[in-house]
């Protein structure tokens, strides 16, 4: 059997789409919507602006089962983590108090496939700031 | 793993006001509710620690609502100020109601 | 079967894409300021010119869960086994503390496994030992292979060996097994008609897809693994690569497993232990 590189590539990227409906056929991936709905809630309906919010992650992530990420605002009340590409955006929402001794957090997510990782962050005079990052995830060669 | 345990990192003593790392993790499958039985094709239902929270002398610092996209074994760090001698308490919430929970002691030298 | 095709174009594809031999650049693992090697030099018989731990061919962000600890997602395993380790159990109501006091003084066992054992007629690794003590000691029920406790304990044991060079014995009656199990590490297999070197003695360092193909080194198992988001044997990443070569896999605790992870841990003699490590 030959197969040229160009054949090859096309099959993998054919398996690799195949496995990822497979995977998640219940829920389509969320929509835009399900982003913007979700900021208007957490915001109050405060149009989020651009400001001191940043968030750290791999430009690629060597398995999307678990993607170390963390999100800084300082001074913010609150900070929400959304990964835009996945069935549902949510990923988790940190609360701070005066005895924050930064206004960061770090965790471990989950990312379905290439997105974006938007951060949202509620100031405390009922301002907002958001930014937003791209994570590649790979599909490995080799499963076991 | 077979049982669900919290862990958590957190410095034994502190001088007045210093900010210190706190780090935790919990073991928990994190099932998201979208995976399915492979031997039935059922849906395996969510269960989740969607909650988790810190506390110092019963005043709070650092509280997370979690969703389904955060990791098996979810962990999570932040900082803290540490104004005097006290503990620490960590609760996390599963989904079927359980609260797990440790406490840590600090004391400002 | 659009499952089957893509893992039939990775297969192919591992040659098309080679790139450079390492994800890093000669990082070092420091687990709580202790360096731990993860280069060796091999015996002058040896297939490979360099031995290379898995670690070295991973992210920096999966390399740094294995650099703390805490961050490694192991450890609640161990804390696991810890309690395991104290609890009294079976006939005897006795504890592993009881006979063998502290988990620490099995410090070096880890670098000498699997180890001739005369009683069972065969090699015995780490899960074959710790069964045959809770049965014939405790008086109870043995640990299925994958199960939380087993994972658990053969990573407290491993631990206690935590950067000491792998030294099993190859000779004597072992031979035979570890003779075996290079067979079966050359022997093709499945419908991609692949074997183990295939991959791990011919193609690492090159990309399969979007994966590093490492050198298949066990020096670090039990292991965690971020795709299981848990521990996971020697034997269950040996069913692993048979599933994707579409091999009918040997199972777990099988004489063709046993022989395979001698022949194996032969391969990497050494490498220093990182038991539990982490990986993609």
């Amino acid at each position: 059997m030959t197969v040229t590189r160009r054949e090859a590539l096309g099959l993998a990227v054919g398996g690799a789409a195949a496995l990822t409906t497979l995977r998640f056929t219940a829920p389509a991936f969320a929509a835009g919507n399900a982003v913007e709905d979700a900021i208007v809630e957490f915001t109050g309906g405060a149009k989020p602006g651009s400001g001191d919010i940043t968030i750290g992650a791999p430009e690629i992530a060597e398995n999307g089962n678990t993607v170390p990420i963390e999100v800084s605002a300082p001074g913010a009340a609150s900070i929400m983590l959304l990964a835009a590409g996945n069935p549902s955006p949510g990923v988790a929402t940190f609360h701070f108090s005066a005895l924050s001794g930064a206004q960061e957090a770090k965790t471990r997510i989950r990312l379905a496939k290439t997105q974006d990782i938007v951060a949202i962050a509620k100031m405390p005079d009922g301002s907002a700031i958001m930014t937003k990052r791209s994570v590649k995830v790979t599909i490995g060669g080799c499963g076991g | 793993m077979a049982k669900v345990k919290p862990r958590v990192k957190v410095p034994k003593k502190a001088s007045v006001n210093e900010v210190v790392t706190i780090k935790t993790l919990i073991s928990h499958p994190m099932e998201s509710g979208q995976r399915k039985d492979k031997k039935t094709g059922e849906t395996i239902p969510r269960k989740i620690i969607n909650k988790f929270a810190a506390s110092f002398n019963g005043e709070p610092v650092f509280m997370a609502d979690i969703e389904p996209s955060v990791s098996a074994n979810p962990y999570i760090e932040f900082q803290m100020r540490i104004p005097e001698s006290g503990a620490v308490r960590f609760e996390w919430t599963d989904d079927d109601g359980s609260v797990y929970d440790m406490e840590k002691k600090i004391t400002v030298a | 079967m659009k499952r089957t095709v893509s893992i039939l174009a990775g297969g192919l594809l591992f040659g098309a894409l080679s790139t450079a031999a390492l994800a890093d650049d000669g990082r070092e693992l420091v687990i709580d300021g202790e360096t731990i090697a993860t280069t060796a030099v091999p015996a002058d018989d040896h297939p490979l010119d360099e031995l290379i731990s898995g670690w070295r061919f991973r992210s920096a962000e999966t390399q740094a869960l294995q650099m703390d600890d805490f961050e490694n997602p192991a450890f609640v395993a161990i804390e696991y086994a810890e309690e395991l380790w104290e609890t009294p159990a079976g006939k005897s109501n006795q504890s592993c503390a009881d006979c063998h006091g502290d988990a620490d003084n099995f410090t070096g066992l880890r670098t000498k496994l699997p180890r001739w054992n005369d009683e069972m007629g065969k090699p015995a690794t780490m899960e074959m030992l710790i069964n045959a003590s809770i049965e014939t000691h405790q008086g109870a029920e043995p640990w299925k292979w994958e199960s939380a406790e087993m994972l658990a304990m053969t990573a407290l044991i491993g631990l206690q060996s935590r950067g000491m060079p792998v030294a099993m014995k190859t000779d004597g009656p072992i031979a035979d097994w570890v003779k075996k199990g290079e067979e079966l590490y050359y022997t093709r297999v499945g419908l991609l008609n692949m074997a183990c070197a295939n991959c791990h003695e011919d193609n690492y360092g090159n990309m399969i897809r979007a994966d590093h193909l490492s050198q298949g080194q066990i020096n670090g198992f039990p292991v965690y693994r971020l795709k299981w988001g848990g521990l996971g044997s020697i034997h269950r990443r040996f069913k692993g690569c048979m599933d994707q070569v579409r091999a009918e896999p040997y199972k777990r605790g099988s004489d063709e497993f046993i022989a395979l992870e001698a022949y194996v841990t032969s391969r990497g003699m050494g490498l220093s232990v990182e038991t539990p490590s982490v990986r993609n």
